[in-house]
């Protein structure tokens, strides 16, 4: 009996020396595994008188137990110390960058093309496409451009015989959808188009977006109001727009629009030529001999087409100052419309 | 077109500044590009003689020079222009003077000798870029007088931007015309006076071209002074509008038509023999232009020709023979009306445009010929004296262009303006236009005046009254439209989809041009014949694209250029291709990759891209199709491919494809030093995609089996793969390709190709034996296909 203390005592300071969870098992096992010491006494607890017995068989089992409780708690520690030094050992610098593929990117002129698709579909209008390399008739003609019509002189047409050329503008689409399909016509048309030009603010190659609405009563009003509408949801911003007369063969009344300019908020800059307008596209509405030779009524239909140049609008929207930069492809610059 | 303020303010003058009334014009449809000061600012510049030069005592290049300014006492100037001579009217800027460029005079000595100010250049005055010695003033002008206002320099000078269909305003007259509409004023009454005939000295006129020429005005001046000169106000009026004075007599026919829009022409009356023929030139007929440039002409030229030899190109330009000359004393004025029609693209036919050919191909006013006519009379008279002999005339009635009566619908109106404006206002600014307007029971009868080309339809006066009303007081009107639920389809391939697939893989979009040059696209696709431009901007755009390779190629190399290590570029787009007599024009995918298959990575081992890394991006885009399986890489040849890195993509049979690495001669030949593999798909083979169907899942396991086998060298995978498909049949549910070997126990020409076979059963779990007979199956007629062993 005498000994339950120092057996305690014992024990308490094999428990403080353990390492691992093999040598605290061993302790366990010492003292309270089948023939562990504190079992041993309880074993022995036969050999006392009978009040003696409950006495001492209470403080065994107090003992035991409170042996028991020190062992889990060891063992917590010690598992919670050999966690913290897994962890420990499997820490990263989370700092080195992350293995894999960076993501490529869309070319500028498609992302802004792809998001004016987007904003004129969601109105229910429909994109056609249509041949790069033209005829006279679609390119011209039909567009009320005769031969040696002074307008052609603009046009700075690449020729590859007199009959075939590649087109100097969208509007082509505007008629090959009227050939093909009846009123009303809700489209737009993008695309690259083509000018024998080439200098600082000239590519010989660029964009151009063409919309066509063909309907019963459209008026210059509802022009307007597409196009106002349009210019502020671009460029995300209460703009200033005003339309100014213009001459397309294919439309009249023929407008220009300038909107304020979006670098210097109207009050004159560089980008501007100090003017505080920007032109960016021209509209109208549809001429009746376009409508004529495409066969729509002009008497049931009337309609208005607008064009714009999308290299233009990408310049304004994202700040590029040289339009060259949109074909030379350089990944520096690319990567900046990811 | 430039024209002079002042000028204009001569014509119409309403009450508002130089910035409004370009405004207006802008605002108008007459865009006015800029306004700019005649002469940049500068003061206490005025009108000299130089009286008195002498040798500078010490400097060899200096004059000095005693200058009278109009002050008490000459003042002494050094001076170092070489044209400075006695007697010589000079701009002298005295001291206190500021010239541009914010340049003081003082008092300075130059080499030791006092100069009290500064003789002048043209360019130290603002007025020319760069000039040579003094400006020479005419010897009357008038001493003292202060420079700016004696040359008229606080003048604006505004230029237009025209659109072709205003004509009208390709004059003083024009636009002064507009101008007046626009302000509801009345124009300035101009005092310009008759010439009466003083001879009756006539030259005979024949018009063969009457439709081309249907009306044409001709007079003789006899006895002008060949002396006379050009008044420094006409001089100073046609650089303004920047023309550079030349004659008396040209200056006179210029300076009409910058007032009133008529072009003319003189000819040296000695010149012609016998009379003035308007007719069609002769097909291979030559013709010395004034600017001594020689030209053949057909039949579709209308010229002016005398009894022996063509005159001038009609309405183009004058012949060098028949041009007035400082000697002519003599000579025939011509004033005519050429149909636009017949003048449109002549020009630009010879590789040129004169004021003339702008102003007849748009259309000239045929009923002012004979006020042209008499204003450069008048002129003529006034500068070089002379007498004039009476005007004559051709008219050929019936050609000339009709004005005919077009109804304008107020409902029309309304319909495409989408505003109701009052009938009196309507009205009045078809009146103010000078057109004729009466009632029509839906609204109202126009006529246009002559000299408006452009109105001929209901829609030109609709513009009209739009433009005058204002197109910014025109209503906007926010969009409205039925709504209709859109078709999105799943059998179509979404592009944008599919773009940003190859977005996610890496890839970055581009945009070639779709013209390329010939020897490059040669080396790459020699087989093709490219569609050339018959007017290309350069060699190296000469031709369209047959393969947008040549174009992701070049990019390639210049991104590698600006040090670029990793790249993987894609576009789309048309190629286009002759067919016999057709064009075909196709839209196709491409993409091009070279360097690093990653950037340098600390976590991953750096490595160049090769055919299995762009494989692997090729397949990613036709799983998009969800027909992966209907595609197949063949084995082919391509010029511009390496012959062991090729094949040929087939979509059910039918090519629709190229993968590979380009031709190491190939790169050799464009001067690449890397190695680039790319692809082409056709867009029409990935534009439909299968909706997916769902098949039941088996709820049995699988079974894989390993198999290592020896084939031949030339046995490719896609045999093997074949072979074992076929022969499984449905419950091969997978089969990988784990490893390839060669080397040490395998003979030399053969390959030890690692199989997994992956099994499965929808209705039942395999057993062993079933997988041992399905191996043992596959053994034996992989031997006797492929002459494989099992490797031991």
């Amino acid at each position: 009996m005498i000994d339950l203390e120092s057996l305690l005592k014992e024990a308490r300071q094999k428990i403080a020396a353990v390492a691992d969870l093999q040598a605290l098992d061993d302790v366990r096992v010492a003292y309270l595994g089948k023939k562990g010491s504190l079992t041993e006494l309880l074993k022995q607890l036969g050999s006392l008188s009978a009040e003696e017995r409950p006495k001492a068989g209470q403080a065994i089992n107090a003992a035991k137990k409170e042996l028991q409780g020190e062992i889990e708690q060891a063992k917590d520690k010690l598992q919670s110390s050999i966690m913290e030094a897994q962890l420990q050992q499997e820490s990263i610098d989370v700092s080195l960058p992350g293995r894999g593929q960076p993501g490529g990117g869309a070319h500028p002129v498609s992302r802004t093309l792809r998001r004016i698709e987007r904003m004129f579909r969601y109105m229910g209008f429909s994109i056609a496409h249509g041949p790069e390399i033209e005829d006279d008739y679609h390119n011209f003609e039909a567009l009320n451009i005769p031969a040696h019509h002074p307008a052609r002189a603009m046009h700075d047409t690449f020729y590859f015989d007199p009959h075939t050329l590649l087109r100097t503008h969208t509007s082509p689409v505007q008629i090959r959808v009227m050939e093909n399909n009846e009123p009303p016509l809700k489209v737009i048309a993008p695309g690259r188009v083509y000018r024998c030009d080439s200098d600082v603010t000239h590519t010989p190659m660029f964009h151009q977006i063409e919309g066509l609405l063909v309907d019963e009563d459209v008026s210059f009003a509802d022009l307007k109001g597409i196009i106002v509408e349009f210019l502020k949801l671009f460029f995300e911003k209460e703009l200033a727009v005003r339309f100014r007369p213009s001459y397309f063969p294919f439309t009249e009344p023929s407008a220009e629009v300038d909107m304020e300019c979006v670098i210097c908020g109207g009050d004159g800059c560089r980008v501007c030529s100090h003017t505080g307008w920007l032109e960016v596209l021209g509209c109208g509405m549809v001429h009746p001999r376009v409508f004529e030779m495409a066969n729509v009524d002009t008497e049931r239909f009337s309609g208005y087409a607008f064009g714009m140049g999308v290299e233009r609008l990408a310049m304004l929207r994202y700040g590029v100052n040289d339009l060259r930069l949109f074909f030379e492809n350089d990944l520096r610059f690319l990567q900046q419309f990811r | 077109m430039k024209i002079s303020e002042s000028w204009l303010r001569e014509w119409v003058n309403p009450t508002i500044s130089t910035t409004e009334l370009a405004e207006q014009l802008t605002m108008a449809g007459l865009e006015v590009d800029s306004v700019e000061s005649a002469a940049p600012a500068f003061s206490k510049v005025v009108v000299a003689e130089v009286v008195d030069v002498t040798p500078h005592p010490d400097a060899d290049k200096l004059r000095v020079c005693q200058v009278n300014t109009g002050a008490e006492e000459n003042l002494q100037i050094v001076c170092g222009a070489s044209n400075v001579r006695a007697g010589l009217h000079v701009a002298a800027a005295v001291v206190g003077a500021r010239l541009p460029g914010d340049f003081k005079i003082k008092k300075s000595k130059l080499r030791g000798v006092q100069s009290l100010g500064m003789l002048c250049g043209a360019s130290e005055l603002g007025l020319e870029e760069s000039s040579d010695g003094l400006l020479e003033l005419p010897d009357n002008a008038p001493i003292g007088a202060d420079i700016r206002e004696y040359m008229n320099l606080d003048d604006q000078i505004i230029e237009v931007d025209l659109t072709p269909n205003r004509g009208d305003c390709l004059s003083i007259a024009g636009i002064a015309r507009e101008v007046a509409v626009l302000n509801s004023i009345e124009q300035l009454p101009q005092s310009f006076s008759q010439v009466t005939d003083e001879t009756d000295t006539q030259f005979p006129l024949t018009i063969e071209a009457e439709q081309d020429c249907p009306k044409y005005l001709g007079r003789i001046i006899e006895g002008i002074n060949v002396d006379a000169t050009t008044p420094d106000w006409l001089q100073q009026r046609l650089q303004k509008s920047g023309l550079r004075p030349i004659s008396p007599v040209v200056d006179v026919t210029n300076y009409v038509m910058l007032e009133l829009g008529q072009p003319m022409h003189a000819f040296d009356l000695a010149k012609l023999d016998q009379g003035i023929i308007v007719r069609r030139a002769q097909d291979k007929e030559k013709l010395t232009l004034l600017d001594e440039k020689e030209i053949e002409l057909s039949t579709d030229d209308v010229v002016i020709a005398d009894q022996s030899k063509v005159l001038a190109l009609a309405g183009i330009m004058g012949g060098l023979e028949s041009a007035v000359t400082d000697s002519s004393t003599d000579i025939f004025l011509e004033c005519a009306y050429f149909q636009p029609t017949s003048i449109a693209g002549k020009a630009r036919n010879f590789g040129m445009q004169t004021d003339s050919s702008y102003r007849f191909e748009r259309g000239v006013d045929p009923q002012q010929l004979d006020r042209a006519m008499q204003r450069a009379s008048e002129l003529l008279l006034d500068i070089c004296g002379g007498k004039a002999g009476p005007i004559q005339q051709v008219i050929a009635e019936q050609h000339l262009p009709q004005t005919n009566a077009i109804v304008l619908r107020h409902q029309q109106l309304e319909r495409i303006l989408g505003i109701s404006l009052e009938a009196d206002m309507v009205e009045d600014i078809l009146t103010r236009l000078g057109m004729s307007v009466s009632q029509h029971a839906q609204g109202w009868q126009v006529t246009a005046p002559s000299f408006r080309f452009d109105i001929a339809i209901e829609a030109d006066l609709i513009e009209e009254v739009g433009r005058i009303y204002g197109y910014n007081q025109l209503p906007t009107k926010a969009f409205v439209g039925a709504m209709h639920m859109p078709t999105v389809s799943e059998f179509e391939q979404d592009q944008h989809d599919l773009h940003q697939r190859l977005f996610d893989r890496g890839y970055q979009e581009v945009i070639t041009y779709s013209f390329v040059d010939p020897d490059a696209q040669r080396v790459l696709d020699p087989d093709a014949e490219a569609i050339a431009l018959a007017n290309p901007i350069s060699a190296d755009m000469s031709v369209m694209r047959t393969q947008l390779w040549t174009g992701l190629v070049q990019t390639v190399d210049y991104n590698i250029k600006r040090q670029q290590e990793q790249l993987k570029l894609f576009e789309y787009g048309l190629k286009y291709i002759r067919q016999d007599d057709d064009i075909k024009q196709i839209n196709v995918l491409s993409g091009a990759i070279c360097g690093s298959q990653q950037q340098q990575q600390w976590g991953e081992p750096s490595r160049q891209v090769d055919f299995y890394d762009l494989k692997a991006d090729v397949e990613a885009i036709l799983a998009m199709t969800a027909m992966q399986d209907q595609f197949q890489f063949i084995v082919d040849r391509h010029p511009a491919l390496h012959p062991g890195q090729c094949a040929r993509i087939d979509k059910d049979g039918e090519a629709v494809g190229w993968i590979g690495m380009v031709h190491p001669q190939v790169l050799n030949k464009l001067g690449i030093k890397a190695n680039i593999f790319v692809f082409e798909l056709a867009w029409e083979a990935l534009a439909t995609v299968k909706l997916p169907s769902y098949k039941a899942l088996s709820k049995y396991p699988s079974i894989r089996r390993d198999l290592a086998i020896v084939v031949d060298e030339q046995v490719v995978s896609q045999q093997i793969i074949d072979v074992i498909r076929d022969e499984i049949g449905e419950i091969l549910v997978d089969l990988r390709i784990f490893d390839i070997y060669r080397g040490k126990g395998v003979d030399s020409g053969r390959k030890s190709v690692a199989l997994g076979l992956i099994l499965q059963e929808s209705s039942r779990t395999l057993t062993d034996q079933d997988v041992e007979d399905t191996t043992a199956k596959v053994v034996l007629k992989l031997e006797k296909e492929l002459g494989a062993t099992l490797r031991d």
